[in-house]
């Protein structure tokens, strides 16, 4: 490096180093707070200047991003909600939906929903949440009808995503409900309207995480350290005789 | 390839780990509490009073590699799927491999994935996060405004709600990769989620926000404001460098503490609302069942947990009797892991580990248990407990309040059982 160079680079530093001092003056260290910001706006000579007056006000602006177009928002605004808020225009029946499904869902999903493979099951196992062998599909356990037409817009088909709407979108949720006898009548017209009336009955059945009361006893103060167990260690089961771990030099290739 | 193998390929396989005990002069039939004295490793060409090749001749030069690689010895250390686990390989999960790291930080490269629709390239250029909804000014950021606003540095890990779910009705898995390996920890730089929704002002009915990525999942959480305020990042460098594309390039957010399905990656919009959306990834998926039928919802906090990565399955004892050491790492979504403790005899009796290296909020602490072996059979387990008192339970204690329907938020105590030979097993005891 010549001799000119290093001292330019120098120079720079120097003067990088000053401002970024004042801006770190202005600034709470950082510490609990991630929302600790420098003066906002303040170029960092006048922050240099008045140090003490640019301690940040509650609410800065930094003038940063711009405003997002409605057309913009509207492209991309896909979620729907329980009530309803963000249902595209549209109507459909469960009659119309059917061969649609057959067409872009069942080589997954089974003609009735049942799965293919280990894609996911959308219909059937009602009454097997309480087992031991328990089948959550969209009759079974949903809690909100909201939330099939929500995805299926959003992320189905699977590798053709955003690909359905309007009267195709309600055909094919009506058709799901249907398999799953949410609702009984082929006809029954789904629309942008009607959708928030369907109800799913699982929605009772959830609750709001309650660890922190519910299994408070493993908040323990001082856990045991000795003689904790009476006997020597029995093995109840080992992995090696399930024998589903993949071994080495099965995984994934890598170059 | 070369002679002098660790016999890494064996770490999974009974015959295999059977086959190099015979070749260390069968010091399998030795029995029990005679466990052998190892072989040094290695091929005499190489070794003194021999020189070996590298050193006599050339290397590579400079920049030849320019983007460095781990050690062509190490090909090994690589993330694994199951591939019965899923359907595809675009909706599925890859694993960490965490008996072959120490201390805190997961390498790029090696960081769990879970894809719902494979991984998005997105060029930077086209790169937009929308803010809308309940806001004063609906904004659009690139990314270069992004690194524009004021940053910061925070390790995190992120540990996917389903680690360890498949050991929910028994010991499965036989390797801590597959138990364990869905979690990773890395430092990131990003913007404070508070700083763009104050840029964007909060209408004072804003209660809830939906976070959305970029995706063909366009993968959905809801996420509580006050959370959103307190802690989130919104992310685009890990360990120094650009998120990978399997981790959300350009921009993911860090949920703190909680779920790492809600840590979405490819963040293209956030929407504020008064309600949350329940949408699939939080009513169908990440919703725990319990044993009665009924289902806890918005789960969001990782209980405190720990896992002895070495030895486990993967990396067994190969050094015979004497002083050895026990490595494995420890977090808690609630805050700093206050302490870990060890036991050999199956929680029969705990001996504090020594936690070593830096102690970050929300974070995987690395712990260490040094003793000297004596060559009996062990039962190996790590137990954690956080700073608000939590203490990781047992899995039996764990199923007894929910149950084994739940698949998500195991984090009951894992047992690995070291024989006398050293080999190392997933297995459940009472």
């Amino acid at each position: 490096m010549s001799r000119s160079r290093e001292i330019a680079i120098l120079l720079a530093a120097a003067v990088i180093g000053g401002a970024s001092f004042a801006a770190a003056q202005s600034a709470k260290p950082a510490g609990k707070e991630p929302q600790a910001k420098p003066a906002g706006k303040e170029t960092p000579a006048k922050t240099a200047a008045a140090p003490a007056v640019a301690a940040a006000p509650a609410k800065v602006h930094y003038g940063i991003g711009r405003e997002a177009k409605p057309e913009e928002i509207a492209g991309w605004d896909i979620d729907v909600r329980p009530d309803g808020q963000g249902l595209p225009p549209g109507k459909g029946t469960a009659r119309k939906g059917e061969e649609l499904f057959v067409t872009q869902c069942a080589a997954c999903h089974g003609e009735f929903g049942e799965s293919a493979g280990r894609w996911p099951v959308l219909a059937g196992g009602a009454g097997s949440l309480a087992s031991h062998d328990p089948v959550k599909t969209i009759g079974s356990y949903w809690p909100y009808a909201s939330t099939v037409i929500d995805y299926v817009r959003r992320a189905m088909p699977f590798g053709n995503a955003q690909s359905l709407e309007g009267d195709d979108l309600y055909s094919i949720v009506a058709y799901v409900l249907y398999l799953n006898d949410v609702i009984t009548d082929q006809d029954q017209e789904l629309s942008d309207k009607s959708f928030p009336t369907v109800k799913l009955a699982n929605e009772a059945n959830f609750f709001d995480d309650d660890r922190e009361v519910s299994e408070k006893a493993f908040w323990k103060k001082d856990p045991c350290m000795t003689n904790c167990v009476a006997g020597a260690p029995k093995i109840l089961g080992r992995a090696r005789a399930i024998d589903v771990t993949p071994e080495d030099g099965k995984g994934p290739r890598v170059e | 390839m070369s002679t002098h193998t660790l016999d890494h390929e064996a770490g999974l396989s009974r015959r295999s780990l059977l086959g190099r005990g015979l070749a260390l002069g069968g010091a399998a039939a030795l029995g029990p509490g005679t466990a052998a004295v190892a072989a040094e490793p290695g091929n005499p060409a190489n070794l003194p009073p021999n020189v070996p090749e590298w050193s006599k001749t050339l290397g590579d030069g400079v920049a030849v590699r320019a983007y460095g690689k781990p050690s062509k010895h190490e090909a090994h250390v690589i993330r694994r799927d199951v591939e019965w686990l899923t359907a595809s390989r675009e909706s599925s999960v890859s694993f960490t491999p965490l008996h072959e790291l120490d201390g805190i930080i997961t390498p790029n490269g090696l960081c769990f994935e879970r894809h719902h629709s494979g991984i998005a390239e997105l060029d930077p250029n086209d790169y937009r996060l929308m803010i809308h909804g309940l806001v004063d000014k609906p904004l659009m950021f690139t990314l270069q405004d992004l690194e524009r606003l004021p940053r910061t540095n925070r390790v995190y890990f992120a540990e996917c709600a389903a680690n360890s779910g498949m050991e929910w009705r028994g010991a499965q898995m036989n390797a801590c990769q597959f138990t364990h390996g869905m979690i990773h920890n890395v430092m990131y730089t990003g913007v404070p989620l508070r700083v763009l929704l104050e840029e964007a002002g909060l209408k004072t009915n804003a209660k809830w926000l939906l976070l959305e990525g970029a995706d063909s999942a366009a993968m959905t959480r809801s996420l509580p404001l006050q959370k959103a305020l307190d802690d989130c990042l919104i992310a685009f460098r890990m360990n120094g460098e650009r998120l990978r594309p399997e981790n959300g390039y350009p921009v993911r957010i860090c949920v703190p503490g909680w779920e790492a399905n809600m840590w979405v990656k490819w963040l293209r919009r956030i929407e504020v609302g008064d309600q949350p959306w329940h949408h699939r990834e939080e009513t169908s998926k990440y919703t725990d069942l319990l044993e009665n039928g009924k289902a806890r919802r918005f789960t969001y906090v990782m209980d405190a947990k720990s896992v002895i990565t070495s030895p486990s399955p993967q990396t067994p004892f190969r050094h015979g009797r004497g002083f050895t050491v026990v490595s494995g790492i420890a977090w808690s979504g609630r805050g700093k892991v206050a302490r870990v403790d060890v036991t050999l005899d199956g929680g029969r009796n705990w001996r504090t580990a020594r936690i070593d290296g830096p102690v970050f909020d929300k974070s995987m602490v690395r712990f260490y248990a040094e003793f000297d072996w004596d060559g009996r059979e062990l039962f190996l387990q790590s137990r954690a407990m956080d700073e608000t008192g939590y203490v990781q339970p047992t899995k039996d204690e764990l199923r007894k309040v929910r149950g084994v329907n739940s698949v998500y938020h195991n984090n009951g105590i894992q047992t690995w059982r070291v024989s006398p030979e050293g080999e190392v097993e997933n297995v459940e005891i009472a």
